[in-house]
């Protein structure tokens, strides 16, 4: 047990201490940063060239104001077009806007003529378009005699309000959707973390293979004591990384928002010109979400999330290792060896994502209760409050064919760190299976 | 004499041939032990064996006579022929980490390597990553490695392959060192010379059989053919009576190799040559080299 743990510090440090993984870690999340200012920037501005437009309104409805994006300047004139012409010659305007006739009430389409022979940006045509939209709906909602409000009324949001029976848990129209949020974060994340380490755990076995240390380690540690210490050590390190991003990456966030003065939190869905109201609610709905979240079973969604991951991950980095054993140089024979170790983590993540939307359909019941597939897909339905059942044989399942995976895993390391310029091929390593010591 | 490792009727099969065939020999204390054989004899498959890496399908090992066990390991330092450590890991780092797998904790396994570096004259090396270090070098890291924890049995495979005749040498005292310290050494080799040079006794493997074993001064006697080398002054008178008795193989140089017939001693020949009128300057009985032995028992083996 202590060679293990001499095995796992080691494997941690080497990695921990190393100027890449110290590079990646902390660039990783400062890249991050700087995609999402760049991406911000980028939302932010359209073109930035100030363009005098001048607006010919022959009916009046825009009552001499109209209001776009910032870059275009408009001017009223009542002069005919060929006067404004002669400006557009000048090159002091770069176009006409004009309005020859108010708009039919009982019409949905109203075309109104823009002078030029310079295109608009699509960007600015749609915000002139809706800003002239806006004026013609007051126009017809006057000639009409019709109340705004009334109008506003017509349209109404359906929201199904979800209420338990015999659950004491207070379940809203919002649980679902940040459940499913968490559920798919957590799931992605899941499958990353796995991927990510359980190579590196390949690639370490390869090394010691290759430059023929292994003899020398098997000489003084069992070689399941070696690998054990192996898949551990790398596992410590994902988790050092992660922990690092989880508070690397918000505290940036919040450094970003602070430098620059950018609300990064607002690049996703920006409404192009809230209302004060919607600003309003969208506060409202970022508390509603901070009290879902408060109310999420976080004792229970937290531990078992983590022990799902430490057996998905066991499983996983065993058999990565095992194949790791079998190639030696080749990293191509590693390609093929890995695609049934991809293939159900691959399966998972996909499964996960449907049970995001379904978490009680019977193929996400089913996949999280199977082994291999559970360590990603139970995880994902974990907010969804599963029942207790399912829980418990999936993780008894998990935790029996973990052990089975790894003792296996440990049977063909075995025998594949020793083995050398044999092609490993499938049979083969089912043969190593049953080799005797 | 206490044996520190004995084998008795070792065997290893993989599954379509026999690694090791009822291989059985003792390796006393203080003594350097030669395990030789062509490749593909077994050597490596025995050496495994006996370091705990795969299991014996027969026969039992005795390590200072308690049956092999997990512990063992730690009481056996194993130089392999293919020498391998990190490349990427610094020299003191790693030596450090090697010696705790072998069970030392980490202020004595300090304490001693600095004493060996210190001797090696590399304590300078410390901080350097093995990525850095010539082949040379690395072999004295390796061996530095195996021989740290003051085993009771040392395993070296091919350890002076690759080294240049200064390293070689060095390395070479150092085994004896370590032999009048009373350690025991399995040395696993197909270089005769060096065998002849270091080893007292020896077993010969050829396809995981053993062809012979002992003492090698009495293995090189039970060997040897009657042959003579006679250095002299004066000319030889070939058709004079007194050449009964040898036949002259050589004559060359003024030396002479002669074999003699089963009833001639050596005195009875000296006394002849002299009669023929001969001035002997030197006299001295030739045994065949453990190399000769060798090649002509494997040969007849393999036939």
């Amino acid at each position: 047990m202590s060679k293990i743990w001499l095995i796992t510090q080691r494997e941690y440090l080497s990695r921990v201490l190393n100027k890449t993984f110290i590079l990646t870690t902390l660039l990783t999340p400062l890249g991050f940063m700087i995609f999402f200012i760049v991406l911000g920037f980028i939302m932010n501005t359209g073109s930035d060239k100030v363009k005098n437009i001048v607006v010919a309104d022959r009916t009046g409805i825009l009552e001499g104001e109209l209001k776009s994006r910032d870059n275009l300047v408009f001017t009223f004139s009542d002069s005919p077009l060929d006067q404004l012409f002669l400006k557009y010659e000048k090159q002091e305007v770069v176009g006409i806007l004009e309005l020859s006739s108010a708009p039919d009430t009982m019409q949905k389409k109203y075309n109104v003529q823009y002078y030029s022979d310079d295109q608009l940006g699509i960007d600015e045509i749609f915000s002139i378009e809706k800003a002239i939209g806006k004026k013609v709906r007051n126009f017809k909602l006057k000639a009409q005699n019709l109340d705004e409000n009334i109008i506003a009324s017509l349209d109404t949001e359906v929201t199904i309000e979800p209420k338990t029976i015999k659950k004491e848990k207070n379940i809203t129209s919002l649980t679902t959707i940040v459940s499913s949020v968490i559920g798919g974060i957590v799931g992605y994340a899941l499958f990353f973390i796995i991927l990510l380490y359980g190579s590196q755990v390949m690639r370490s076995v390869m090394e010691e293979k290759i430059n023929r240390i292994i003899e020398v380690l098997i000489s003084s540690v069992k070689p399941f004591e070696l690998m054990m210490g192996k898949v551990m050590g790398v596992g410590l390190v994902g988790l050092t990384q992660i922990g690092i991003w989880i508070i690397l990456i918000p505290s940036l966030f919040f450094l970003g928002t602070l430098i620059f003065g950018i609300d990064l939190n607002a690049v996703p869905t920006m409404p192009a010109s809230g209302a004060a109201e919607e600003v309003l609610n969208q506060q409202d709905k970022i508390i509603q979400v901070l009290a879902e979240l408060k109310g999420l079973n976080w004792w229970k969604i937290l531990p078992l999330t983590l022990i799902y991951f430490f057996l998905g991950y066991f499983a996983y980095s065993a058999l990565f290792a095992a194949v790791g054993s079998a190639v030696g140089e080749d990293i191509n024979e590693a390609q093929s060896l890995t695609m049934p170790i991809m293939l159900p983590l691959i399966f998972a993540v996909y499964i996960g994502f449907s049970a995001v939307q379904a978490p009680d359909s019977s193929l996400a019941v089913y996949a999280s209760m199977t082994p291999l597939l559970s360590s990603i897909v139970m995880p994902v339905r974990l907010p969804f409050d599963p029942p207790v059942w399912q829980i418990i044989i999936s993780l008894v399942s998990l935790i029996i064919f973990t052990i089975f995976l790894v003792w296996m895993a440990g049977r063909i390391y075995r025998v594949g760190i020793l083995m050398y310029g044999k092609k490993a091929s499938f049979k083969e390593l089912g043969k190593w299976l049953f080799y005797k010591d | 004499m206490e044996s520190v490792l004995s084998l008795q009727g070792i065997v290893k099969k993989y599954h379509n041939h026999i690694a090791v065939n009822n291989i059985s020999f003792e390796v006393e204390k203080g003594t350097i032990f030669g395990l030789l054989g062509p490749n593909g004899a077994g050597k490596t498959s025995l050496i495994r064996i006996i370091t705990r890496i795969t299991a014996a399908d027969e026969g039992t090992i005795l390590i200072n006579g308690e049956k092999l066990h997990g512990l063992h390991p730690e009481k056996i330092g194993y130089m392999p022929e293919e020498r391998g450590l990190y490349k990427k890991m610094k020299v003191g780092e790693q030596l450090i980490y090697l010696a705790q797998l072998k069970g030392l904790p980490y202020r004595e396994a300090k304490q001693k390597l600095t004493a060996w570096m210190k001797k090696f004259d590399i304590l300078s090396w410390w901080d350097k990553k093995i990525s850095d270090l010539s082949k040379g070098m690395q072999q004295k890291v390796q061996f530095i490695a195996t021989v740290v924890h003051e085993p009771a049995l040392i395993i070296l495979d091919e350890p002076f392959s690759g080294l240049d005749p200064i390293n070689a040498n060095l390395i070479k005292d150092e085994i004896f060192a370590l032999k009048e310290k009373g350690t025991s050494i399995l040395f696993s080799t197909h270089r005769m010379e060096q065998v002849e040079e270091i080893c007292e006794k020896i077993i010969l493997v050829n396809k995981g059989h053993k062809i012979l074993d002992g003492n090698v001064q009495e293995i090189k006697q039970s060997f040897k053919e009657n042959l003579f080398s006679v250095k002299y002054q004066g000319i030889l008178d070939v058709t004079a009576p007194q050449t009964t008795g040898y036949t002259i193989m050589e004559n060359k140089n003024n030396t002479l190799m002669l074999k003699l017939d089963s009833d001639t001693s050596p005195n009875m020949l000296l006394k002849k040559l002299m009669e023929n009128g001969l001035e002997i300057l030197h006299f001295n009985e030739v045994l065949p080299s453990l190399n000769d032995i060798f090649i002509k028992q494997v040969e007849q083996n393999n036939e």
